[in-house]
């Protein structure tokens, strides 16, 4: 088979779509005004956020002035936690074991400064429990933040389910949508979600830019102190273009999403299916069910995931993994660990994540090299000859 | 990052497989810590003859057994005795900070071969069973 490039890490970041590039560039060089100023290409710029945040609002079904647009998902995430953690002064959060570190640090920061952190555990699907999150809630709550989607198991919190929970106890709600948002239909009133943050890259947008929704009332202690940008809740000069390209992006994404989502969907369970059919000792992490539309992440045992993802770039393919190895640190992923994962099997996950960009001939091509790959690993592996039927 | 070096040395590594009949067997590592190596030798007149090895792990673990095996190979036992991590990894033109455990497991598995050589002869020796370098991360490591 002939070598050919697949982008399969699209949980990492995506490739800008080229309308919503082509509707950022004028904000560099033309509408380059800043959006603070009086005269006219300032009020120019001013339009352009002001029109960006409409559409924000209304992919998300809330009102504009609850949209804060930020530099990205950790920053968001870090504005909701820490701010609301500011303005109670002390308390109880509830989270999960398996968020992303920007909410994981940030909780286990703000413990450290004597609140109180509840990590909800996870089944072996990646979903929490919603009797367990009832019985964490306390007097002193003053949180609750769990994320949307996992960036790892692909795996879809009951949103709409904790919601209604953290609803009933007064306690405000907060999301880290940074997988979901483009990817799941979102609807901040209907799932009573009182804060809700994304990042624009994950959906065809640019890096470095993102949105933090903040439910009228609920008001964070501000976290970036300065000018008056974003009604006095985040000083700085807004990134103009980023902003826009945000809108447009989500706006884009929402649009087809039904369609998108089937077909990618499709494409996922294909390969879900030739992985687990084609390769010997792999195992699905996170169900079937609930599960983002192009989330795959296999456990290969036998190999580490470092290797695996070294040689896949060797063919061609970019890919992901939970390993120890490619997280910086000597312990394997977190939430593969909450799953209930053995280290051993935790250091051999692969994470595969498409989007509508990829194609069937994408799918036949990564079960076509994988297989070969983890066979040339396995044969390196002073472990194989360890497997069960071998004995 | 991984130099051009470890690179090569991880897509095309030297001297992989098993010894039949090896002289001296060495494995170091743990499944759990996400690496295991072992290395097989052939001793003839106190001359490695012939080396290699199998490993489970990342891409610095595959490298640095390769190199490892490359610079001993041929050598006498107590030039491969004398072998550092350090000498693998400047051979590779460095690695990143949280790789050079794997260096020192490269180290260790040819000394634990040597070791076994020398406990399967009789022959007198001061090799310590090689300690592991990867306490911080379970501080659980077997050593075969």
């Amino acid at each position: 088979m002939e070598k050919r490039f697949v982008y399969a890490d699209n949980a990492a970041t995506t490739r800008v779509r080229p309308e919503v590039l082509a509707k950022m560039l004028p904000y560099f060089t033309e509408h380059y005004g800043n959006p603070s100023s009086l005269y006219s290409i300032g009020r120019d710029s001013a339009v352009a956020i002001m029109q960006a945040r409409k559409t924000v609002a209304d992919c998300l079904n809330c009102d504009p002035n609850e949209i804060i647009f930020t530099s990205g998902g950790s920053e968001s995430d870090n504005m909701a936690i820490f701010g609301m953690a500011k303005k109670r002064g002390r308390g109880h959060i509830i989270t999960t074991k398996i968020e992303h570190h920007a909410v994981l640090h940030t909780v286990q920061a703000l413990e450290k400064e004597g609140f109180e952190a509840t990590y909800l555990d996870v089944d072996s699907d990646g979903i929490i429990s919603l009797e367990q999150l009832e019985n964490s809630i306390r007097d002193d709550t003053i949180l609750i933040t769990i994320m949307y989607a996992n960036n790892e198991i692909g795996s879809i919190q009951p949103i709409s389910e904790i919601g209604a929970i953290a609803r009933r106890h007064k306690i405000p709600f907060h999301t880290d949508a940074v997988q979901a948002a483009g990817h799941l239909k979102i609807d901040v009133q209907a799932q009573n979600i009182d804060m809700l943050s994304l990042s624009a890259h994950k959906f065809g947008g640019p890096k470095g830019t993102g949105v933090l929704y903040v439910r009228r009332g609920i008001n964070p202690k501000n976290f970036i102190l300065g000018g008056a940008q974003e009604r006095g809740k985040r000083a700085g000069t807004e990134n103009v273009a980023g902003i826009v390209g945000t809108a447009c992006a989500l706006s884009m994404a929402l649009a087809q999403v039904d369609t998108v989502s089937a077909r990618v969907s499709a494409m996922r369970d294909r390969l879900i299916d030739g992985i687990l059919g084609k390769i010997p000792y792999t195992r699905l992490n996170g169900g079937r069910k609930n599960r983002l539309p192009g989330n795959v992440n296999v456990s290969v045992e036998y190999i580490e995931g470092e290797s695996l993802i070294l040689m896949l770039d060797l063919n061609g393919v970019c890919a992901s993994s939970g390993s120890a190895c490619t997280t910086g640190s000597l312990d394997p992923s977190h939430v593969l660990l909450a799953l209930g994962l053995s280290h051993e099997v935790a250091h051999g996950s692969l994470r595969l994540t498409i989007n509508d960009e990829n194609t069937d001939e994408d799918i036949d091509y990564i079960l076509q090299v994988l297989p070969q790959v983890v066979d040339k690993l396995r044969a390196m592996s002073p472990v194989w000859e360890n497997r069960p039927d071998n004995r | 990052m991984y130099s051009d070096k470890v690179m090569d040395h991880f897509s095309n590594p030297r001297n992989v497989g098993e010894i039949e009949n090896a002289d001296g067997v060495g494995q170091v590592g743990n499944a759990k810590c996400g690496d295991i190596m072992r290395m097989y030798i052939k001793v003839d007149n106190d001359i490695i003859t012939d080396v290699k090895f199998k490993t489970f792990g990342c891409g610095a673990a595959v490298a640095t057994s390769s190199m490892a095996t490359e610079l001993i190979k041929g050598k006498p036992i107590s030039e491969a005795l004398k072998l550092t991590n350090k000498a693998v990894i400047e051979a590779l033109d460095g690695l990143p900070p949280v790789k050079v455990h794997c260096s020192v497991l490269a180290e260790e598995a040819i000394k634990a071969a040597i070791k076994d050589y020398y406990d399967k002869n009789g022959i007198a020796h001061d090799i310590e069973a090689p300690g592991c370098s990867c306490d911080s991360c379970c501080g659980s490591c077997e050593v075969h």
